[in-house]
């Protein structure tokens, strides 16, 4: 069960099950919609920007509980950071999640990732990757504010 | 003959070599068939003595070794006609898969048949290979699709399909057994039915032919098209059976060498059916593996193959409906070796992962059955399909796995 509970850690079924800043956000002033037709997941990743920094994040949507835990520590680790910041974040986290770096890099590429190191486990599921980048590709999608929906396949 | 039991399947299962091994530390327990089948030795070894011994282009070769792959690739033709009761190995086509053979008839019969404003029927179940060149078809003519629907036990409305037989109806495109349900159609029902309305049939044969008999002949369809990967065959190859009339009359649909008596630059001579449709060099080791594949299944018997997946369906189905929150997707009466579900408040792709942990394959997703989804109103399903070489005690590793499942997201 060791590895199960690489992937499928206590914080990630608690995030899954639990999902933190969900729900529509009022004050959101950009957003930007993600889907992965290939599995269903589906969410809708709010954002409240002011002044270059990101003061409230929030999401709706269904999908397995890699795409809704990923989507809820999200939300969570964008709060009070530049968008500088979150799409630096964004770029480490999807290096992180598709495991292009080396081995040896693993604890380098974690160390700085925070919370968001958890999801080291995906790597071992490549099919699975789409799933835990989707809502960061939405948040990027949102801070370039072209409301495109974007799909990871 | 008597019936396959459990030691007769240890038996046949030793052939496979691919399932004896472990994932993740657990044994192998491969239910993904309804995507591809394992291939026995007797298969691999048929395509690697193709290579060793044999190979060599087909057809116009006057040497050896020519003249032996000649005979293994139209030898397993015949093998492959014999098999589904074509009358003639004319009338089989080989192609890469039941897809390919899909997109023929609609490239090279539907124009002749197709106007604007005529119809083409299919049913809500199909799988996309069945759909898409229907609608690619439907763009070129100015045609337009009908579907008759399926019920939420995931069976056809045949009254349906016969309301939506009209004058009109050119195409009349089924499965005979749905991937993403299990459910088999009564396909001579549907093609009488199609027929007496003045239409060419065309079934979708992929999940029939690996799990019971087919006879094309006694079915009276204009089309049957078939995969030799879904066989236990190679990839890459399969097959269209089309009726010699109707074969004769359509125009060849890829150009090339192979195809062709003569060419000269002011107009081409075509060859006879089937070579007419076969352009190019051929996948010639996958027909001499999936000849193999079909001499594999005849020493077992589809009949025995039939009544063991009988048995296994059951096991699994009492299985899974002893597992709280599991629903089953695709109830039909008559029903082949797939068993879809849905685990309350677990992701597919989660019971997925996690079932692969524990070395059980299976599938999550769509099964390129989209409209079978919204049917059901979801994105997406588990799927545990079966073959001769599954056994009842798998299908009790598949409800250990799915209660580990729920452990995890109690």
């Amino acid at each position: 069960m060791s590895e199960l509970r690489e992937l499928y850690q206590a914080t990630i079924l608690d995030h899954g099950k639990a999902p933190r800043n969900f729900g529509e956000l009022a004050s959101a002033n950009r957003s930007a919609a993600g889907h992965n037709p290939l599995c269903g997941d589906r969410l809708t990743l709010y954002l409240e920007v002011e002044d270059g920094r990101i003061v409230n994040a929030a999401f709706e949507g269904s999908g397995c509980a890699i795409s809704t835990a990923s989507a809820s520590m999200l939300t969570e680790v964008v709060k009070g950071k530049t968008v500088a910041e979150a799409e630096a974040l964004f770029d480490r986290f999807h290096r992180f999640v598709a495991g292009r770096g080396e081995a040896e890099l693993f604890s380098d590429e974690a160390a700085g990732l925070g919370k968001l190191a958890v999801f080291g486990g995906v790597r071992e599921f490549p099919m699975r990757v789409k799933c835990a980048t989707l809502a960061w590709h939405a948040m990027h999608s949102a801070l370039a504010g072209d409301g495109a929906t974007v799909k990871t396949e | 003959m008597s019936r396959l039991g459990p030691s007769d399947v240890a038996r046949l299962r030793k052939e496979f070599p691919i399932l004896d091994q472990e994932v993740n530390g657990h044994p192998l327990v491969y239910l993904d068939n309804a995507a591809t089948s394992q291939k026995p030795r007797a298969v691999i070894e048929a395509v690697s003595h193709h290579y060793e011994r044999d190979n060599a282009n087909i057809h116009r070769g006057v040497h050896a070794l020519a003249q032996r792959s000649t005979a293994g690739y139209e030898g397993a033709r015949e093998k492959l006609a014999r098999f589904i009761g074509a009358p003639d190995a004319r009338e089989v086509v080989f192609t890469r898969g039941t897809t390919e053979a899909l997109n023929l008839v609609a490239c090279a019969f539907g124009p002749s048949v197709l106007g604007t404003g005529d119809e083409i029927l299919l049913t809500e179940m199909e799988h996309h290979s069945n759909i898409v060149p229907w609608q690619l078809l439907c763009e070129r003519t100015g045609a337009k699709l009908v579907v008759a629907p399926i019920d939420d036990r995931g069976q056809l409305d045949v009254a349906a399909f016969r309301e939506r037989l009209s004058p009109r109806t050119k195409i009349a495109a089924f499965t005979h057994v749905s991937n993403a349900l299990g459910t088999v159609n009564p396909v001579e029902e549907l093609v009488a039915l199609a027929r007496g309305a003045g239409a060419a049939t065309v079934v979708d044969g992929a999940q029939a032919v690996p799990h019971m008999a087919v006879d094309v002949s006694a079915l009276g369809c204009d089309f049957y098209a078939l995969s030799g990967h879904k066989m236990f065959g190679p990839t890459g190859i399969g097959a269209l059976f089309g009726r010699a009339e109707r074969l004769d009359a359509m125009p060849p649909w890829q150009g090339g060498g192979e195809m062709i008596l003569t060419v000269t630059f002011d107009g081409s001579e075509y060859a006879d059916v089937p070579h007419k449709f076969e352009a190019g060099t051929p996948n010639v080791a996958g027909a001499v593996g999936l000849g193999a594949a079909v001499d594999h299944l005849e020493a077992i018997g589809m009949e025995r193959i039939a009544a063991w997946e009988r048995e296994l369906l059951d096991h699994g189905t009492e299985v899974l409906s002893a597992v709280p929150q599991l629903r089953l997707v695709g109830t039909a009466e008559r029903k082949a070796g797939v068993l879809s579900f849905l685990v309350d408040g677990v992701h597919s792709h989660d019971v997925g992962t996690i079932l692969d942990l524990e070395g059980i394959a299976v599938r999550t997703g769509h099964h390129c059955a989209q409209p079978v989804m919204d049917h059901f109103g979801v994105a997406a399903t588990t799927r545990a399909s079966l073959a001769f070489y599954n056994t009842k005690e798998e299908l009790d590793a598949l409800g250990a796995g799915l209660r580990k499942v729920l452990e995890l997201f109690a």
